[in-house]
């Protein structure tokens, strides 16, 4: 079996993620249920007369898989697999609120053209004149893990420097949507932060995150993609015996877990998930969050992913990941569990390289 | 290591049946779906014609068996009929005695219930149930749910190619053994969303369509779902079962040209053709059909055509465009035409080009007219979307 390395990553969040050394104390906690994207200087990356057209997950999806690239020193990847539970919805919500206010007429293209799923996938591959393998997923919470998976079948098949990746964009006319049916928490502030909310959903954010991956590792190689599983949907009951069937199959015990990274999103509902297992099987593992960070969007798990190698790669922790406390040690193996009000389950193992 | 992979199933329903036996009676009687729009209310339904399942979604309620509370989009009915009919023609009883996947597609999902109910509808409660209708990964989930599958299940979004990737990964799951059996394809209704949008982009024919034809003015909106069973060497052996065909060929690339167009040279569909036969280790002359991708839009077919011209030279195959019996059905295309170049392999019939009547000057290329007989081994199958995707899929009667 191929090995897969990561020697690129790329972070556009509602951080001031992009400069990938910022992680370890520039962070800080989300105060309200929705917070958008820290842009970027997207003149630096994008073309001034494109980025007006351009929606804001394009935007970012360009800005982070940049940086990855230029990480990896790679010009032209391989391939080119993108994740993205939503799309451009805002384009996709102009286009409809257009068609029904105009009674279907006078109506231009450029909306509806964006708010095909695979346009980020597609405006990548132009801007680089890249005409490579090129598949966008769109399952929801494990649409960067599909992405993922299909990085590490390619690499099989002798394929290099794959550039794989996260995007989703949030607008106010969805958060309300989503308030509606309680996905998105309805109170504007969280004084104690996502961990005590009683309430239920989550706290909403938006962004892309970006890798370059290949079975040859360079100097600058943050850490090593092992193996992951998806499961459509399990009860809070079945996660744990699922997860250590995972780590079996990898050889793995629960010891060997060095760091569990949940995606914990402060759904009253949901989270138990999470706490099932924290009070269980990782009850004597250090424990971290990032939704506090980020925000819940459908490809989040893909900022846990890169929290993941910027651990593994500088052997750090950031205080504000800490779930518990636990001695330090160096971080061999590192566990993210994520799922989205119990569906859309996912494992990823990543190791030090 | 063999190179193809078992096709053991298939399922399908769009404008010209609602069974794979009725879609091959329309296919060699020569009988389109293409009409005016009856189950959505358009401001253009006097100028445009389209692939319309005429079967309404009280009926597919009904046939589903679906409780009254259901929050099922019409692209999850027309899924979930498909894949019902996949899983019983693969004579599949324990679907979980197997490591099995569920692969969908889809472009605009639920996009029928959301333009329904978005800006006023969802002032009523009952109406909410249809808010996560919109995402593309809810009709999948309910259909592997229903089948009971709780391996690996996903989403592909490409547009117009998303289910030809679905058929890929498919196949390149089975081949690499990470799964036993997968049901792949995909599912897309009408919406006005749709409709609209290709208005706006005046690809829209105002007649029946006419692909690879001189005159071709643009293409007929469809709707339709279509999924095949993909199984092991190990179950086929182990089961003894009938393989109809074998997916043996597969690519992907971008063309990298335009966002929508496709470029002049048919760059990305001749990158795209030329590696599903390095993957079936075929040469151009061993395809007998050329099921193409031919939306009758002016840029696709004569793209298209240059693309077919730069892989098979002088000596292009029978090939044609069977969009003109059902209309464009975007996400879904590649998946009922997967069946049809199967159908093709397995009654050994070149299904026509229909409408056709003067070849594309410049590229002077001829399709198939009528139903034809010819003995055929392997069969090639194009697909193309927004965003550069070019997907080709290479079908065969045995394994390479």
């Amino acid at each position: 079996m191929k090995r897969c390395y990561i020697n690129g990553i790329g972070n556009v969040s509602v951080q001031n993620s992009l400069d990938n050394s910022n992680f370890f104390d520039g962070f800080t906690e989300l105060e309200t249920n929705v917070i958008l994207v820290h842009k970027p200087n997207y003149k630096e990356y994008i073309k001034p007369n494109l980025i007006r057209r351009m929606a804001t997950g394009v935007k970012m999806g360009v800005v982070a898989s940049t940086v990855a690239l230029k990480e990896a020193g790679v010009a032209l990847p391989e391939a080119i697999i993108t994740g993205t539970g939503m799309g451009c919805l805002i384009d996709s919500k102009n286009f409809l609120k257009k068609m029904i206010d105009n009674e279907e007429q006078y109506l231009t293209p450029t909306s509806f053209i964006q708010s095909t799923h695979n346009t980020v996938g597609g405006q990548i591959a132009l801007g680089l004149a890249c005409k490579s393998y090129n598949v966008t997923y769109v399952h929801s919470a494990t649409s960067f893990e599909s992405s993922l998976f299909d990085s590490l079948l390619m690499l099989e098949d002798d394929v290099h420097n794959i550039l794989v990746g996260g995007v989703d964009e949030i607008s106010d006319y969805t958060v309300n949507l989503y308030k509606l049916i309680a996905h998105v928490k309805n109170e504007e502030t969280l004084s104690e932060g996502i961990l005590n909310s009683k309430s239920k959903g989550a706290v909403f954010g938006e962004g892309a995150q970006f890798f370059v991956l290949d079975s040859q590792k360079t100097k600058n190689a943050y850490a090593e993609l092992v193996d992951l599983k998806m499961y459509n949907r399990l009860d809070v009951a079945e996660v744990p015996e699922k997860l250590i069937n995972f780590l079996d199959q990898n050889d793995l015990k629960l010891d060997d877990i060095d760091i569990v990274i949940l995606g914990i999103n402060g759904d009253v509902d949901y989270d138990t998930y999470y706490s099932n297992l924290q009070d269980s099987i990782f009850k004597n593992t250090q424990q971290l969050y990032y939704k506090h960070l980020s925000g819940e969007y459908n490809t989040a798990s893909a900022f846990g992913f890169w929290t993941a190698c910027q651990i593994l790669k500088e052997q750090k922790i950031p205080e504000i990941m800490k779930l518990n406390e636990h001695k330090d040690s160096p971080t061999k193996n590192i566990l993210l569990y994520n799922q989205y009000r119990g569906e859309y389950h996912s494992f990823t193992l990543l190791n030090r390289c | 290591m063999k190179r193809g992979v078992a096709i053991t199933g298939m399922g399908i329903i769009s404008s010209i049946g609602n069974t794979v036996e009725e879609t091959y009676e329309s296919l060699i009687q020569k009988k389109p779906g293409i009409s005016r729009i009856e189950n959505i209310e358009t401001i253009h339904k006097d100028n445009i014609k389209v692939g319309e399942v005429k079967t309404t979604n009280d009926e597919l309620i009904d046939i589903l068996g679906l409780p009254e509370t259901n929050s099922y989009s019409r692209t999850a009915m027309l899924s979930e009929i498909a894949a019902k009919q996949a899983v019983r023609n693969a004579n599949i009883k324990n679907i979980n005695d197997y490591r099995t996947g569920f692969i969908s597609a889809t472009s605009v999902g639920g996009m029928d219930k959301t333009e329904k109910y978005n800006f006023t509808g969802f002032d009523k409660a009952e109406n909410r149930k249809y808010i996560e209708s919109r995402a593309c990964s809810d009709s999948t989930t309910k259909i592997a749910s229903t089948l009971g599958i709780t391996d690996f299940v996903t989403t592909i979004s490409t547009a117009c190619s998303s289910s030809a990737n679905a058929i890929m990964l498919g196949a390149r799951m089975i081949k690499s053994g990470k799964l036993d059996r997968v049901i792949v394809g995909g599912a897309d209704c009408l919406s006005k969303f749709t409709i609209n949008g290709f208005n706006a982009l005046m690809i829209l024919s105002d007649t029946d369509c006419k692909p690879f034809d001189e005159n071709r003015n643009g293409l007929n909106l469809g709707e339709a779902a279509a999924y095949l069973v993909l199984e092991s060497d190990e179950i086929i052996k182990k089961e003894n079962k009938k393989v109809i065909a074998y997916v043996s060929g597969y690519a992907n690339a971008n063309d990298a040209f335009h966002q929508t167009a496709s470029s002049d040279n048919g760059e990305g569909a001749t990158l795209a053709m030329k590696k599903a036969l390095e993957v079936a280790n075929l040469r151009p002359d061993e395809i007998g059909y050329v099921n193409a991708h031919g939306t009758a839009t002016p840029n696709n077919d004569s793209s298209e055509s240059k693309a077919l011209q730069r892989v098979f030279g002088k000596s292009i195959p029978n090939m044609s465009s069977t969009k003109a019996y059902t209309g464009h059905t975007l996400a879904a295309a590649a998946a009922i035409e997967a069946v049809f170049s199967v159908l093709a392999l397995q009654y050994n019939k070149i299904f026509p080009n229909l409408n056709f009547e003067t070849p594309i000057t410049g590229t002077n290329i001829v399709p198939t007219v009528d139903v034809l007989d010819k003995d055929l081994n392997h069969v090639l199958s194009n697909s193309f979307g927004f965003g550069g995707n070019c997907s080709t899929l290479i079908f065969s009667k045995s394994q390479l």
